[in-house]
Formats: structure tokens, C-alpha cells, sequence
């Protein structure tokens, strides 16, 4: 559109035109923030915690985007994993940090199962990844209602009245997660309260629960904008560290092995790697980190909704990762990490923008939703356009 | 005789089964042993066998609407919503001006196939740039569509008292009663009825006839084309067949009989479901096909009659079935595991 710009500026063009995505969400964050009419301790605040959240989900991605299966609609899967795994901690009593490890324990065979079933889907489906993947988390999705609605407490001997639904099976729609709520952010966290500066808290969970436990989960409109901020700190370490052992991964034998996979199939297999086992290990790598994303969410929101937590999991992480600028075929952990970030600045505001712009929050409400989906479709035709001849 | 009895066997119990493939036999076994079920108990069969003939009638079309975009090489449409939102907006015009009748039905089917022609046109120009990832873009673009009309359905100039919510004066309900005398219209021309069975004799007949139409479509030229052009591309263009404009041809058509069908669908249930509703429209349909004997690349009408009639059976027994034996909305779960497990199972195995 624009003339060719002058050699000084030439550098600034080249980089609009390739990081067209994310300039564009950044812009449109920032309008929405302006116009949603709140402080910005509060949305600092909000989007902190959703960050804390989603950010190892949308981590998961990376790996098979590198290895050349797209973006893995079937993170579901290892959310389904994550919440079998919880529910089964809730169930033995168990609390606090040791529970939550026990259920980051807990879930790795089952999502090792889920990721290896998965991974051999995709490989009978080559080419279809990503839809074999969507379908599959439907497909997943349908086994799971039929576990915990129909099984839990006929087939499987499972009797506990506080999880089960009055009839005696089939779990309940909510279950409360309080005995590990916190557990993996509360071991580090900074509180921090307008007028009162910073306070840190360190591994002290029963006791700060009472106090802050009702901040992070409230909605938009409940929290005002003098309430604290947590940042939890150790949720932050914890992704930090992800982000380098995804960078650790891609450089050992392995990572190369799955990019050059990632590049081009005949001629990883002409080079002597198993293309197959490859593929597998990726989808593997990615289920099992998903369902530990999960956990991190669902520790962070204290209640689980079993039948609904997981179900956008894999949209709402592949939302994010393309909004950071990652493609079909590539995506860094700076893309996740910005993507979240933007995504959900994007899911705080912009329900807040339609209510002060057209006195209706559901417009904004829809408004999201259509960005989520739209963003995915966007990013796939644009890819698909631009690599339709090398198919 | 041993031999010859193995060798018969399979050249004609195995070579049948492989031909009908195993999904469709086992999903018709289970038909049969919930039409079984439902008998044991006692349960009326007429009653559930006729309401399994509305249902054929009503998603029908929305099953025949796959069937260009297999045809034409373009996968599973999982795009059918862009067609349904198309539809929804002929739909809901005539509604406004308070038509009723047939007179609504027409104008709506007529305005539907327009809009879904057009929209059908910029689809199939979108997938002509995608090819090999058609079903994958086809999904979100689905997805985009039917939460963009969510905002359109809030802010559409629609005045009309009956279709607004009371306060405010602005935005659409979301689910709309269809104007009198055109809820039911099809259903209940030519009805027969012998005791407890009815068929709903119009909607069938229009779902069939239009099933003919495209049946015919596929032996003319420009149906010969898609085809081809679906079939062997290389092979298309050797005989000087546009790929490209064969492929926006099918498109179109998927699209546009897509934005029929939920027309008939509309006015068949007696509602207009508008907002999120048409979101999942294109699973069952998809599933449908498949359970007929359809495959990503390969398709046919009488696909579409067998799957839709197996499909839609199965959903309409499973629900009081169900409710007999085990207590609680087990056929929801059934019909989940169903469908994807379906598109699951074709998906994995299509060649490319």
C-alpha cells in the first residue's frame, strides 16, 4: 500500500509488514483499554493473572508447530488428562503443594496415553493434522461425558457424595478445588495494594488464602479498582523456566531431529530419522505439557467445571499463539508469551468497550469470541495461501 | 467343499463387507438392536418411526449440501455455516414484512439461494487459495462466521415487534417463533397418516426432489466438471477444465444449498434458532454423510439418503431408548461419540 519508503526507514517497514499480526492486536488492545474506562492497576492486575494462567497452555503449542503438525487442536486431550488427575487428588484428601505435585505426578502416564493415542491419529492422517486434532478433541470429548457422567460411581467404584451428583453417579458439574487452590502460586507471590506499596508473601498458602483467595477469580465488574494485585511470582519462575527447556529441547538431538521433520518429511526420512516416532514424541512432549498448563489453571481458578474447563483450552491457546505472530509452521516462546498477554487484554476489555461504547456488553462479549475465531481462521488461510503450492 | 465354501465365502461375505465398510455395519446393527430395545419395552414404534421420517426430512438437505464439495474435491465442507447465516438473513427478510404462509417460504428459499450463491462465490474463492488445508479453513471460517452474525443478529435494522426483544427496540432474539401458517407448512402438505405413523409427505418430497436436481446436476456438463476436476485435477485440465472455476462452482453450490436447507430446517422445527446456534451445524451433517458410505473424496447421493435415514434414526430412537434403560441423557454422549468418532475414522483413512 504504502510507497517504498526511504532507505533510512526501511527497516521499520519490512518489520510492520512481518509482525502485521501482533502490531495490529497491540493497537487494538490499546483502544480497548482506553475504552473500557478502567485504571490500569486493575486491568495490569487482571491481565497479570491471566498471564500467570494461560501462558504454559499456550507454551504447549510450540513444539509440534516446530515439528510440523500445526497448531495441536488436541491439548484437549492433555486438559482432560490435567483434570482427571486433580479430580482423582481431590478425591484422596490430598492438599496444598503436595497435592498439587501429586497431580502434576498423577497426570503425566495418563497424558502420555492420551498425547501417544493422539500421535497416532495425526500420523494416519497426514497433511489433516489440525482437524484430525479438532475432531479428536470432540471425539475425546464425548468418552469423557461418558466417564464421569454415566461410569463414575456405576462401573467404577467411586463413592464420595461431595464430587458425585445426588443420584449416586456421574460427577458433579462443579467441583471445588479449595484444598489445592493457590498451591503453586502462593509459594511466591508479591501483593500489591494502591497506597500501600508491595507485600511479599512466601509459602504461606492456608494463611493468605482467606485474605486474597476471592481477588483473581472475581469477574471485571466485582473487583474494583483499589482491590490488591497478586502476582504470583512462582507461576512466573515456573514458566520461565518451560520457556528455556523448550529452547534446551529444540537444540538437542531430538529438537533438530523434529524441525527438520518440521521442514520437510521425505527428506528427514531420506536423512535416516524416523520421521513417525518423531511426530509422536512431539505430540507426546505437547499433551503432557498442556495437561501441566492446565493444572496451572486450574489451581489458579479454584473451581473446576467438569464438563466445560477443558472444552476451549485448545482454541483459546491456539488464539493466543497466533495473535503473538506464530504461524502453522512457526512460533517462539516470545510469540506465546505476547500472544497471551494480548489475547487476554483483548478477553478482559473488551466486554468492558462494548458496555461503555454501545451500552451492551454482550456485543463486546460476541465481539471475542468472533476475534478468537477469527484470528485462527485468518492465520490458517493466510498460511495455506501463502504454502498452497508446495501441497 | 470345504474350500469352496471359504472361497465363497470370501468372495461374498467379505468382499461385501469391505465394500459397505465396517462403521456403516455396525452402525446399522445398532439401529437395528435400538429399534429392537425400544420394541421389547413395549414402546411405540410408529410414533418414533414417524418422527424419525421429520428428522430425515429436515436435516436432509443440509446432508445434500456436502455433496457438491465432495464432488468437487474440496473435502468436508465444514463451511457449511457460511451458507446457514445466508440463509438465516433471506430468512428472517420476509419475517420482517410479516409474510406468512408459503408465500414466506418462497420468498425466504428464493432470497436464501441468492445470499448463498454469493456467499458461496467469495467462499469458494477463499478456498481456491488453500487448497489442501480446505477443511481445516473451512471450520473457522464456519466458526467466524456464525459469531460475526452474532454481532449482525445485535445490530441488524430489523424493526419488526415480533422478532426484536421488547426492550430497547433493537437486536434479535434468539430463537424466533416462524410466522403462522408457514411453521410446519411442508410437514403437513400432503400429510399421511395410518393410525400412530404420519409421513410428512412434502417435506420428504421436497428433500427428494431436490436430491434429483442435484443427481441431474452431476450429469451435465458443468457437473461432469466438478467432477472431473475433483477426481483427477491433472486429468481435468487435459481436457481443458477450468480446476479453479469448477471448484468455486461447487463451492456456490454447497453454500447455496446449505442456505436452502436451513430454510426448510427453520420452517420444519417451527423456529428460528439465530446467535450461537448454528455453530456445530456442520458435524452431524458431516457425520451423516459419512455413516451413508461417503468418504472425504467420494460421494453420492445415495449417500446422503442412507446416511441421513441411518443418522437420524439412530438420534431419534437412541433418546427414549436411552431414557428406558439407564436413567440420564446417555444418547447426547452416544451422539457425540457417534459423529466425530465418524468423521474420526474417515479423516484417518481417505487417501490423498
Amino acid at each position: 500500500m504504502n510507497a517504498p519508503a526511504e532507505h533510512r526507514n526501511f527497516d521499520w517497514m519490512a518489520l510492520a509488514r512481518k509482525q502485521a499480526v501482533p502490531i495490529t492486536f497491540v493497537a487494538l488492545c490499546l483502544t480497548l483499554c482506553v475504552m473500557s474506562g478502567q485504571g490500569p492497576a486493575f486491568l495490569a492486575g487482571e491481565v497479570a493473572t491471566r498471564l500467570a494462567r494461560n501462558s504454559f497452555t499456550t507454551l504447549s503449542l510450540i513444539v509440534p508447530v516446530l515439528a510440523g503438525l500445526g497448531l495441536n487442536f488436541g491439548i484437549v486431550l492433555g486438559a482432560m488428562a490435567a483434570q482427571m488427575a486433580i479430580i482423582t487428588v481431590v478425591h484422596w484428601n490430598m492438599a496444598g503443594l503436595s497435592g498439587f505435585l501429586a497431580a502434576a505426578l498423577l497426570v503425566v502416564p495418563i497424558a502420555i496415553a492420551f498425547g501417544w493415542l493422539v500421535g497416532l491419529l495425526f500420523n494416519r492422517a497426514k497433511g489433516r493434522e489440525m482437524v484430525t486434532g479438532l475432531i479428536a478433541g470432540f471425539f475425546a470429548n464425548g468418552l469423557y461425558q461418558l466417564l464421569f457422567l454415566f461410569l463414575v460411581g456405576t462401573l467404577i467404584p467411586f463413592h464420595n457424595p461431595a464430587l458425585l451428583l445426588p443420584e449416586g453417579y456421574g460427577l458433579r458439574n462443579t467441583v471445588n478445588l479449595a484444598p489445592v487452590n493457590y498451591a503453586l502460586d502462593d509459594i511466591l507471590s508479591v501483593t500489591w495494594k494502591s497506597g500501600q506499596g508491595m507485600a511479599w508473601t512466601v509459602g504461606s498458602a492456608d494463611k493468605t488464602q482467606p485474605a486474597t483467595g476471592a481477588v483473581p477469580s472475581t469477574g471485571p465488574e466485582s473487583a474494583g479498582a483499589g482491590s490488591p494485585v497478586k502476582i504470583p511470582i512462582s507461576t512466573f519462575l515456573l514458566i520461565t523456566g518451560l520457556c528455556l527447556g523448550i529452547g534446551w529441547l529444540m537444540a538437542t538431538k531430538l529438537g533438530q531431529d523434529m524441525r527438520a521433520v518440521g521442514q520437510d518429511m521425505h527428506i528427514a526420512e531420506v536423512a535416516g530419522i524416523p520421521v513417525d516416532r518423531t511426530r509422536l514424541i512431539a505430540v507426546v512432549v505437547s499433551t503432557v505439557l498442556a495437561a501441566w498448563g492446565h493444572l496451572v489453571y486450574l489451581q489458579n481458578m479454584g473451581t473446576l467445571n467438569t464438563y466445560s474447563s477443558h472444552e476451549q483450552i485448545g482454541m483459546f491457546g491456539v488464539a493466543s499463539l497466533l495473535v503473538g505472530g506464530a504461524s502453522v509452521s512457526r512460533a517462539t516462546v516470545w510469540q506465546a508469551l505476547l500472544g497471551t498477554l494480548l489475547f487476554h487484554t483483548l478477553f478482559v476489555t473488551s466486554p468492558l468497550a462494548g458496555k461503555t461504547l454501545m451500552g451492551d456488553p454482550q456485543i463486546g462479549e460476541y465481539f471475542r469470541v468472533f476475534v478468537a475465531y477469527g484470528v485462527i481462521a485468518l492465520a490458517l488461510a493466510l498460511h495455506a495461501w501463502k504454502g498452497g503450492h508446495q501441497k | 467343499m470345504r474350500e469352496r465354501v471359504l472361497a465363497l465365502y470370501e468372495k461374498w461375505f467379505l468382499g461385501r463387507v469391505a465394500e459397505i465398510g465396517i462403521p456403516r455395519l455396525l452402525i446399522t446393527a445398532f439401529v437395528l438392536t435400538l429399534l429392537g430395545v425400544a420394541y421389547f419395552y413395549g414402546m411405540n414404534l410408529s410414533f418414533l418411526l414417524s418422527d424419525s421420517l421429520v428428522r430425515v426430512g429436515r436435516n436432509g438437505i443440509l446432508v445434500l449440501a456436502l455433496l457438491p464439495a465432495v464432488q468437487g474435491g474440496l473435502g468436508l465442507n465444514f463451511g457449511l455455516p457460511v451458507g446457514v447465516a445466508a440463509g438465516l438473513v433471506g430468512l428472517l427478510i420476509p419475517m420482517e414484512f410479516d409474510l406468512g404462509g408459503w408465500k414466506c417460504f418462497v420468498v425466504a428459499t428464493v432470497l436464501a439461494a441468492l445470499f448463498g450463491w454469493l456467499a458461496g462465490l467469495a467462499y469458494g474463492w477463499l478456498l481456491n487459495r488453500v487448497k489442501g488445508q480446505e477443511m481445516m479453513v473451512g471450520t473457522y471460517v464456519g466458526f467466524s462466521v456464525v459469531s460475526g452474525t452474532c454481532i449482525f443478529w445485535l445490530l441488524a435494522p430489523f424493526h419488526n415487534r415480533k422478532l426484536i426483544w421488547p426492550i430497547g427496540g433493537q437486536g434479535l432474539r434468539t430463537t424466533l417463533p416462524c410466522t403462522s401458517g408457514m411453521s410446519r407448512f411442508l410437514d403437513d402438505a400432503w400429510r399421511v397418516k395410518f393410525g400412530d405413523f404420519s409421513i410428512p409427505t412434502g417435506l420428504l418430497l421436497y428433500f427428494l426432489v431436490l436430491c434429483g436436481l442435484v443427481a441431474l446436476f452431476f450429469r451435465t456438463r458443468a457437473g461432469l466438471a466438478i467432477r472431473a476436476a475433483g477426481e483427477n485435477p491433472l486429468y481435468a485440465k487435459a481436457c481443458g477444465i477450468s480446476e479453479d472455476r469448477s471448484r468455486l462452482l461447487a463451492a456456490a453450490l454447497s453454500t447455496m444449498l446449505a442456505a436452502v436447507g436451513i430454510v426448510a430446517f427453520s420452517s420444519s422445527y417451527g423456529f428460528v434458532q439465530l446467535y450461537l446456534a448454528p455453530l456445530m451445524v456442520a458435524f452431524p451433517a458431516v457425520a451423516a454423510l459419512l455413516i451413508g458410505g461417503g468418504s472425504v473424496n467420494r460421494a453420492s447421493v445415495s449417500h446422503v439418503l442412507i446416511g441421513t435415514l441411518l443418522f437420524q434414526t439412530l438420534l431419534t430412537i437412541a433418546l427414549p431408548v436411552a431414557n428406558k434403560v439407564v436413567s440420564g441423557d446417555i444418547s447426547e454422549v452416544a451422539r457425540v461419540v457417534v459423529a466425530n468418532g465418524m468423521i474420526l475414522y474417515a479423516l484417518t483413512r481417505g487417501s490423498r
